[in-house]
């Protein structure tokens, strides 16, 4: 298997039936993730970015092309592809304990024993920090304590790759911080392959290998991917003052505010030209 | 030592009465006594100027003197049981004085049903017919509530269904039950299930279109960590579906509850099962001067019995349910 093709998407397109015809919300996706690499996708609210996670996900499954895990088609869900959730998805009547074993139990009921599932749990929960918590119900915890079980929990079940959804967008900005300090660790100890959603210019290049920036939908794209080369482990005080850091950071700003403004978003031409129709008012349906 | 408990107890106990302002006292205790004496007052003053075949309405104060007269005939019903079974017991003492191997049996008493062994019955038969209810309707809703062609299917059905009477299913079910339910020993009388089917058939539906609905309002997000995990099908209805619609179930199991226990006089009436509904309905033929008095009783003791049974299953529901907030009156 080479390295660089771990994960694959290829030419993936994702149309969605509305009102009178299809909303071409993908087109013509494609990137290749090499194991171990932390990437970003960022863009602005409706360009598709969940779609993309979904795909890879198995959620949802792309109109055209597809998506490959070393070298197989992903056509379902599965806890080799964990995700994070924006809204952290615990399950509301179990503690955080249970909530990551009932993912452990899913994933190792037959390789694990029983002690070692209920080690396996806590080392996770410690691995976030939140081994002290374990008891205690998702509505006793605070919304970063939340998050870092449902990170717990995708760990847990050992993926190949980690899918965040924005996994720290409700956080306020300390909490923020804290929780991408605990993720950089994790994925430096862990060496695990990684895709996250953020809106967070500052986040995107804090953590990532690469930054991967959509186009505006519809008919979102990957415009421009930017490998971020800054030394690991990366401190956020230091990078305050590296010019590559603010360097990496314009580039992506001016991407987001100057190529891709929203407001005067203009309709975007048909790449494929396979006859696929957008009629003018679909244009405007481009959200969520 | 103990005094110091005592003062503390005591400290304890002003600190509550502290809390509680003449205003709460007034909203919480004072206004439903005004009401409940108005209550009494207005039908006191009503009754006697409503004329029947069987004299005037009674008033509160012959209500209260009949179910003093239930309450009596019940004790010396107990009274004469216990003498019964107690002057059986000597006997067969007495004979097996004589001959050690006789074989001696104890006839139950069969005397008089009272009101209060009416009480009993009613809510057994009530208990049944919601059990009934509760073990059909809530996995069938879970099935529904999975599958969206199955509800597309069974909506109508339900909707139609939903609104109908009991009095309108009871020649049918009694009928079925007539022609089904035939053996030489049955456990349970015919009028008993009948009552029983009666009360399930109209009172399971608040409880499965709630626990439909429960099971449709299952967050996305929670169901796509069913998906990702791959739980089985059964593991996902157990640790993910059922759970979440817990809450709303348990809404739709008081409704169903509150119209079991509403269905069930009418169905004793007309089905001639033992309970309340008969109670009231012999009463009724009865036709002696007591009897207004004494259905009223019986109205009354519905009533609070109604009561009960919906607090006793808000209990359970706050006992079992996860999600505290639904759980209110």
């Amino acid at each position: 298997m080479s390295k660089h093709n771990h994960l694959e998407l290829s030419s993936v397109s994702m149309s969605f039936p509305v009102k009178g015809g299809e909303f071409l919300a993908l087109d013509n996706v494609n990137l290749k993730i090499a194991e171990g690499e932390f990437v970003s996708l960022i863009g602005h609210s409706g360009c598709g970015k969940s779609t993309v996670l979904n795909i890879v996900a198995g959620l949802l499954e792309a109109s055209r092309g597809g998506c490959l895990l070393d070298g197989k088609e992903v056509r379902e869900p599965g806890p080799e592809r964990a995700v994070v959730f924006q809204n952290h998805s615990l399950m509301p009547w179990l503690s955080a304990y249970e909530n990551v074993e009932l993912a452990v139990r899913q994933v190792f009921r037959k390789s694990m024993t029983r002690q070692q599932r209920r080690e396996w749990v806590h080392h996770n929960l410690e691995l976030v920090h939140m081994g002290h918590a374990a008891e205690k119900r998702p509505d006793e915890l605070s919304g970063g304590m939340r998050q870092r079980v449902g990170i717990a929990r995708a760990l847990a079940m050992q993926p190949k790759v980690l899918l965040m959804d924005e996994p720290f967008g409700a956080l306020d900005a300390l909490t923020r911080a804290h929780l991408q300090d605990s993720l950089m660790e994790i994925q430096r100890d862990l060496n695990s392959t990684v895709i996250m959603i953020t809106h967070d210019v500052d986040e995107a290049v804090l953590l990532s290998d690469r930054i991967v920036m959509m186009t505006n939908g519809p008919a979102a794209t990957i415009g421009e991917v930017l490998p971020v080369n800054l030394p690991r482990p990366r401190d956020r005080v230091a990078l305050a003052d590296c010019p590559d850091y603010n360097q990496c950071r314009h580039a992506v700003l001016s991407f987001l505010y100057e190529k891709q403004k929203k407001v005067e978003t203009l309709p975007r031409k048909q790449s494929s030209g396979e006859g696929q129709e957008t009629s003018p008012s679909l244009r405007k349906t481009a959200n969520g | 030592m103990s005094q110091s408990i005592q003062t503390h107890a005591m400290a304890r106990v002003r600190h509550y009465a502290a809390q509680i302002t003449p205003d709460q006292l007034l909203r919480s205790l004072g206004l439903p006594i005004v009401g409940i004496m108005a209550f009494l007052l207005l039908w006191s003053l009503a009754a006697p100027n409503v004329v029947t075949s069987l004299g005037t309405l009674p008033g509160p104060a012959d209500v209260w003197e009949q179910s003093g007269n239930l309450w009596a005939d019940y004790r010396e019903e107990q009274q004469r049981a216990a003498e019964f079974i107690a002057m059986q017991e000597e006997r067969n003492a007495r004979i097996l004085e004589q001959n050690p191997d006789a074989e001696v049996r104890i006839r139950p008493y069969s005397g008089a049903t009272t009101f209060v062994d009416q009480i009993w019955t009613s809510l057994g038969t009530v208990m049944a017919g919601f059990l009934l209810a509760t073990l059909f309707a809530v996995p069938l809703g879970i099935l529904v509530g999975l599958n969206q062609h199955l509800y597309a299917a069974v909506n109508p059905i339900i909707q139609v269904f939903k609104p109908v009477s009991p009095l309108a299913w009871l020649p049918i079910v009694t009928l079925v039950v007539s022609a089904t339910y035939v053996s030489d020993d049955p456990m349970f009388s015919r009028s008993f299930v009948t009552s029983v089917v009666t009360v399930s058939l109209c009172s399971l539906w608040p409880t499965l279109i709630n626990t439909i609905m429960g099971v449709n309002s299952v967050s996305q997000d929670l169901k796509n960590v069913s998906q990702v995990l791959r739980l089985p099908f059964l593991t996902h209805v157990w640790k993910v579906v059922l759970p979440s619609s817990i809450p709303m179930i348990f809404t739709g199991m008081r409704l169903s509850l509150g119209i079991a226990w509403m269905v069930l006089i009418a169905a004793e009436m007309l089905a001639q099962n033992p309970g309340l509904g008969k109670f009231v309905w012999d009463e009724f033929q009865n036709g002696s001067s007591n009897s207004l008095s004494r259905i009223m009783v019986a109205v009354i003791v519905i009533g609070f019995i109604g009561l009960l049974l919906d607090r006793a299953m808000l209990v359970l529901q706050k006992t079992l349910s996860w999600d505290k907030s639904t759980a209110t009156h």
